[in-house]
């Protein structure tokens, strides 16, 4: 009789996915990239990713048990952070930065706003951001079979003819960052998250849309289906910027912000100083998602549009 | 006449300029990427506040109240001058790399406040000590944040070599991000402190209240209702009150 007369507040509907539920298939989403980068970059990539993720949940831990919180370490997403990071790190990464990296990820990016869902920027993000501006040349050498060599994109900014192959670039034997250099690989991943609807198409097809066409527009010399495989794209359109916190709620927000990746992703590399902009894009698009939640809100039925 | 000793306590410690007051911080971020930067930046500004505020406080039963600003930044803008072609003959490599804060010392809003608030109010034996606690407050928090960012950022403090040559030092924390990061975390240290230390001596949880002190009530768009006290209006500061109790 009692359990007939609780009374509680909606939703009332609840499904089984739970934080660690959907991070787990993050985490799935993302292995086949990872295997990628290991299978061309070599077994340190592992080892670099192993880092990441080591420090990212004990940082949590340890942070969460000093401040006297409850823990969410066992939620995953800490180690969705760390391994994000790692895919933003080139393979020859000496451990210790890619560990100050991880630590500056969670503790300040996550932890000092709040902890899971307060975050302001992606922390994985922030956490490449910090280390590309602490370590620049740690953070852009790149070597693929040994063997050191510019990106797709750095050949480009260079004014180089010679590009490796778009088949070489699409299924990522190339040199870059360990999970971003496969294409073919991040796709799969992409399938894994829509059929699970752990994310929905707007973002990243925005995302890579808009580039694309920015980059015929604008005269990119690899043209537009080479520059939406090489680089950070796929990686940053489909596993960064659908980060939940830090995008728009609302469909129309969702567009808005995959525009505004786009846009800046194409102008900082046909006039920036880097060769690629996908992470700093998402990380001032991320800025901008207070402001774009609150002027698409949805208008409360009946809410009658003001004029003037 | 107040105790000296806590007028400079009070400068370094509770009221500390840069962490507690949030005075002056253009300089505490942007000349605090070395030690000595810091350092020498603090003391400089330590010489001008001890010299106007002295000489405001002699002067000011003599300044109109309509123009008191004005008197005080042409008395401050001579001690900064003193200042600055003492350090430009003296310390030319500081000099250098303080570069147009040295100038810029003339509109630190910590020397106006203290003429302000302390020196147009107080004596001349008073303001004195006044002007050095919080110069020296000024110059330890200064010289805090120029060590903290020199070691992770340069690998040394005060050029002396600390970290060994294998870790190579992250050029952010000498750069912008590097000083907001720094001044974030220090002032929030400093507050835990402070919480924590009347808390020790009351013997109960603190009361302290960051919505009042950040003036939330007197900004708030719902005051009217409110009225200080109408449990209807939902406020942000009872709910948290409520929380923490």
């Amino acid at each position: 009789m009692e359990r007939l007369l609780a009374v509680s507040s909606s939703p009332h509907i609840h499904a089984a996915q739970d934080t660690r539920a959907v991070m787990g298939w993050v985490l799935i989403a993302l292995a086949p990239a990872g295997a990628a980068g290991v299978y061309f970059l070599g077994l340190r990539a592992l080892a670099v990713m192993a880092v990441c993720v080591v420090f990212s949940v004990l940082a949590e831990y340890v942070w969460q048990k000093g401040m006297k919180q409850q823990s969410t370490s066992g939620d995953l997403s800490a180690a969705v952070t760390g391994l994000l990071l790692a895919y933003n790190l080139p393979p020859t990464i000496p451990f210790w930065m890619a560990a100050v990296g991880s630590l500056f990820a969670i503790i300040v990016v996550k932890q000092f706003f709040g902890g899971i869902g307060f975050n302001i920027v992606n922390p994985a993000l922030a956490g490449r951001a910090m280390m590309l501006t602490s370590w620049p040349v740690a953070m852009t050498t790149w070597t693929i079979d040994g063997v050191s060599g510019a990106t797709p994109l750095a050949l480009i900014k260079g004014g180089s003819a010679e590009l490796p192959a778009l088949c070489d670039v699409f299924i990522g034997n190339i040199g870059g960052c360990i999970g971003e250099t496969s294409a073919i690989a991040l796709l799969i991943g992409f399938a894994i998250l829509l059929a699970k609807k752990i994310v929905s198409w707007h973002i990243p097809v925005v995302y890579v849309a808009t580039v694309a066409a920015l980059s015929a527009v604008l005269g990119r010399p690899a043209g537009p289906v080479y520059e939406i495989f090489c680089g950070g794209l796929m990686l940053g359109a489909i596993f960064m910027a659908t980060d939940y916190t830090t995008s728009p709620m609302t469909r129309k927000g969702q567009v808005l912000f995959a525009l505004g990746c786009g846009l800046l992703t194409t102008l900082i590399r046909t006039f920036g100083g880097y060769p690629e902009g996908v992470s700093y894009s998402i990380l001032i698009m991320n800025l901008t998602v207070p402001l774009i939640d609150k002027l698409l809100r949805p208008r409360v039925f009946g809410e009658v549009k003001k004029h003037g | 006449m107040m105790n000296p000793l806590t007028l400079i306590k009070n400068g370094l410690i509770k009221e500390n300029p840069s962490f507690v007051l949030l005075l002056g911080i253009c300089p505490t971020l942007a000349v605090t990427s070395s030690a000595s930067d810091g350092f020498g930046m603090g003391l400089a500004a330590t010489a001008v506040l001890m010299g106007s505020n002295v000489v405001i406080s002699a002067i000011r039963k003599f300044i109109p109240d309509e123009i008191r600003i004005p008197a005080f930044i042409v008395v401050i803008a001579g001690f900064v001058t003193v200042v600055q072609l003492l350090i430009a003959a003296y310390a030319p490599a500081l000099d250098k790399s303080l570069g147009i804060f040295i100038p810029l010392i003339v509109v630190n809003c910590i020397i106006l406040a203290r003429a302000e608030a302390f020196a147009f109010k107080n004596s001349v034996i008073d303001s004195l000590f006044d002007g050095v606690g919080m110069g020296l407050g000024f110059t330890l928090a200064l010289t805090i944040m120029g060590s903290i960012r020199e070691l992770f950022g340069n690998g040394s403090v005060f050029n002396f070599a600390i970290l060994p040559p294998a870790i190579e030092p992250a050029l952010l924390m000498i750069l912008a991000p590097g000083g907001f990061i720094t001044f974030g975390i220090l002032v929030a240290l400093f507050r835990a402190y402070q919480i924590r230390k009347e808390e020790q001596a009351t013997g109960s949880i603190s009361t302290y209240d960051g919505w009042e002190k950040l003036g939330a009530c007197e900004g708030c768009s719902l005051k009217s209702l409110c009225g200080g006290g109408n449990q209807s209006v939902p406020c942000a500061s009872a709910e948290k009150k409520e929380a923490d109790a």
